[in-house]
């Protein structure tokens, strides 16, 4: 015959661990909230990926492209994303500065990327089509549109979230030069 | 003035809500003894008064009066009367008041009815009630009036958001709201029990109504909510462990463990210690649901009203009332003296079985809301989804189903495996076959082949203890456990077959043309605009049939709502016996093509229909525990008429 009679001591559990509870919550109450998910590949290396060409006129875009020569940018985008539209002329201005920018296009379909390129102007240099985003996620991009600067060794070196608006144009300048200065120092 | 009404109806509610501590505190004492009689009346009282206040703000609701704060953020006149008066508690103010109303009330209607318990325990039980909502007064009162007026008065109303437009989602948030407040009562009993330290059967026999009354609406609420979340969110899922429906989900299932363990206590006068602290436990997991649902320390995808001081105002009330009432059990309970033996194998035992799993299930889900934010605290960001709750939940479902079956089959204090082993055959036998036969299929992943397996078994397993029994002289509670044990099996089947079959399928179709998903044909006739009453729509016309069978038109909406302007996608299903066909109009794709989802959902509405049927069981329990209640107490009241009568 059993009983379940406990020892004295657990009958203070239920309090102790409310306790926990309370000093945890506490805890995230005082800190601020942030909402961006930075990547956790971020001072990682590139991961492998060989995507076929997404545009006529482009090529595709392997991890063997992204290395070597000067800090370039990785734009993760898609036809179907309106913030996508707003970056791209300033994405257009970088690419007149001299900076390699390549394209990952995202659950895309051919003609609708030719429409959108004719129609928003084409700074990339390659453009690889990411058909079921296996390649974003395996980057850590949560969204679209967000920019990677790949430093020349390949390793990612700065995640920028949702649009580069103008203004941000020389930070931007600054990390691929700090990128430059780090992939050179290996 | 109606708010001005209301204002002062809330702090005179307030007030006597003190009134009713203190009375009901004093009058445990010997020198207070005279305050006794003021207790019940002053609860009755004061839960009128919060309801009247709840009926004003419905009123000015209803009439749209934009001089009040609220009505201006959350109405709009141009809004249907129905969605008018469900926009009274679609925003926090306003479901808060909600929540004290219940509260006002379900301590209202213990004042008036009960009469099982000494009054010692009703004194403390009530003055636990009065204790809690002065709490919440406090909140309404100091940190969310609902009643503030605005200077200037706005032209029109800001809306209430298009995906609350709903007659299901109307509904959901009162049917909860009376689940979770409801559960104070067993709070507050358990509190009384405490203090009097009178914890027997006769304390399980008089929570027990007002915790099934609880269980019954929290049953009900979760499934229309998951019904609410599967076609208005159109994204064809029905559970999504989001944090506001964890929050609904941890109190119903403390409150099933309680369920369970005071029919122990009840009946055999043991479990005691374990059963008072899941009536603490139960009515806290609604705090502290309310309390991350509210306080936005959680990302939810329906967070709304988030305001880090109601947060910290809320935190503070779970500190005071949990941690008071746990206090308590800490130290009363172990005074709380032992009951009553029993065998491994007993029904008691299968209960205890049953409550370490519900409570272990309770636990995960507790663990998985709360672990984004022990992650983030080590500076880790992380979101917690089905890949950890389903599978962990399910190792412990599991065996409790496998419990659930063979339990009540099981006498009370000792029983042999033995006796009910044959009795057990026949779903042992199905459970076999069915399993062999989905693994002979092939293609089906382990968990829902699990659950198919077990589900028509568990469904036979749930009518056994009917066998040799008089139908008609059956008890009613004996009826309420088999349709619920039988809904729970039928709602097993429906999500495993959900989530082994479903078909899915997202095409772009020119006008004219068709698709195929599953067994059906779909072909996209045409799209035109339709107006609603504050809403235009894009509305496709799907020709549908299954598998060449007649025609059925389907009707998916894309939905843009003016006030807010915001745009919803209104899904529209078919049902068949077999299953439900789900569309959603998505957007004009280039070239004239148009988005369409479509999933073939085989069996699906089983889901819905087991929680109704455990809903319908609580019911059918509860009947007969009030019946056979009236019918005692009138049989009391004849044989004393009967003794006072010669004497006459």
């Amino acid at each position: 015959m059993s009983t379940l009679a406990a020892p004295r001591w657990t009958l203070w559990l239920p309090l102790a661990l409310f306790c926990l509870f309370v000093a945890l919550v506490v805890l995230g109450l005082i800190t601020p909230k942030n909402t961006d998910i930075a990547s956790k590949m971020v001072g990682k290396p590139m991961p492998a990926f060989d995507l076929r060409p997404a545009a006529d006129g482009r090529p595709g875009l392997a991890t063997r492209d992204l290395q070597g020569g000067h800090a370039r940018l990785v734009n993760i985008f898609a036809s179907w994303c309106l913030p996508c539209r707003v970056e791209a002329p300033v994405l257009g201005e970088l690419a007149r500065q001299g900076v390699e920018i390549n394209g990952i296009a995202i659950r895309d379909r051919k003609e609708d990327l030719a429409g959108y390129l004719a129609a928003n102007g084409n700074p990339y240099a390659r453009i690889g089509a990411d058909d079921v985003s296996a390649v974003q996620l395996a980057i850590g991009s949560s969204g679209v549109p967000e920019t990677f600067v790949i430093d020349p060794a390949g390793v990612i070196r700065y995640q920028h979230i949702g649009e580069i608006r103008p203004e941000q144009v020389p930070m931007i300048l600054d990390k691929l030069r700090e990128a430059d200065r780090s992939g050179a120092g290996r | 003035m109606l708010a001005e009404l209301g204002l002062a109806l809330l702090w005179t509610a307030a007030t006597l809500s003190l009134l009713q501590l203190v009375a009901g505190a004093l009058a445990l004492t010997p020198r207070g003894a005279d305050l006794a009689g003021l207790v019940r009346p002053v609860a009755v009282v004061q839960g009128l008064l919060a309801a009247l206040a709840f009926a004003a703000l419905i009123a000015l609701f209803a009439q749209t009066d934009l001089s009040v704060k609220l009505v201006a953020e959350n109405s709009h006149s141009a809004k249907p009367l129905l969605y008018k008066i469900a926009g009274t508690w679609g925003n926090h103010e306003g479901s808060m008041l909600l929540w004290v109303t219940v509260m006002g009330l379900s301590g209202a209607f213990v004042a008036l009815v009960e009469r099982r318990l000494p009054e010692p325990t009703m004194l403390a039980t009530l003055a636990g009630q009065a204790f809690v909502s002065i709490g919440f007064y406090a909140f309404l009162l100091f940190a969310s009036n609902p009643f503030t007026r605005l200077n200037p008065v706005p032209p029109e109303g800001n809306g209430l958001n298009p995906l609350l437009q709903d007659p299901g989602l109307a509904f959901h948030p009162p049917t909860l709201y009376v689940g979770y407040v409801g559960l104070s009562v067993a709070f507050s009993f358990a509190i009384g029990a405490l203090v009097t330290r009178e914890v027997g059967p006769a304390f399980a026999r008089a929570m027990r109504p007002w915790v099934l009354g609880a269980w019954i609406f929290l049953t009900l609420g979760i499934t229309a909510g998951s019904y609410w979340a599967y076609y208005v969110l159109g994204w064809g899922g029905w559970w999504f462990w989001d944090p506001v429906e964890n929050a609904s989900l941890m109190p119903w299932l403390a409150a099933t463990a309680l369920l369970h363990s005071a029919g122990v206590l009840a009946a055999r006068n043991a479990l005691r210690a374990w059963t008072v602290m899941l009536g603490v436990v139960a009515f806290s997991m609604s705090m502290i649901g309310t309390f991350l649902v509210r306080s936005g320390i959680l990302t939810s995808v329906h967070a709304f009203a988030v305001d880090p001081r109601r947060g910290s105002f809320i935190l503070a009330l779970l500190a005071i009332y949990i941690g008071g009432a746990l206090t308590l059990f800490a130290l009363r309970a172990s005074s709380v003296t032992e009951g009553e033996r029993f065998a491994l194998t007993s029904r008691e035992s299968s209960l205890v079985f049953n409550n370490v799993m519900l409570s272990s299930v309770l636990g995960i889900v507790l663990l998985g809301t709360l672990y984004p934010l022990l992650t983030e605290a080590m500076g880790e960001k992380v979101s917690v989804g089905p890949p950890y709750f389903t599978p962990v939940s399910a190792m412990f479902a599991v065996p409790m189903f496998v419990v659930m079956a063979v339990g009540p089959l099981l006498r009370w204090r000792r029983d042999g495996l033995s006796r009910i082993a044959p009795l057990l055959a026949l779903p042992l036998g199905l459970l076999v076959l069915a399993g062999l036969a989905l693994v002979l299929r092939g293609g089906i992943r382990p968990l829902p082949l699990l659950g198919l397996a077990l589900a028509p078994a568990l469904a036979l397993a749930s009518l056994l203890p009917l066998r040799g029994r008089d139908l008609r002289r059956l008890p009613l509670p004996t009826w309420g456990m088999v349709s619920a044990h039988f809904g729970i099996a039928v709602a097993l089947f429906g999500m495993a077959c959900d989530s082994a079959f479903t078909a899915e399928r997202l095409v772009a179709l020119p006008i004219g043309e068709s698709a195929s998903v599953g067994p059906w044909q779909i072909r996209l006739a045409g799209i035109m605009p339709v107006a609603g009453p504050n809403w235009t729509a894009l509305e496709a016309d799907l020709v549908t049939s299954y598998d060449g069978g007649t025609e059925v038109h389907l009707h998916p909406q894309a939905r843009m709502f003016w006030a807010p302007p915001q745009n919803t996608t209104n899904s529209a299903l078919h049902t068949r016996w077999n299953g439900q066909l789900y569309t959603v109009l998505g957007e004009e794709a280039e070239g004239g093509r148009w988005q369409l989802r479509l999933w073939w959902k085989p069996f699906v509405p089983l889901i819905w229909l087991g929680g109704m049927l455990v809903a319908l069981g609580g019911v059918l329990a509860l009947l007969g525990r009030v019946l056979g209640d009236i019918k005692r107490i009138s049989m009391r009241r004849r044989a004393a008429a009967r003794r006072i009568g010669p004497r006459a």
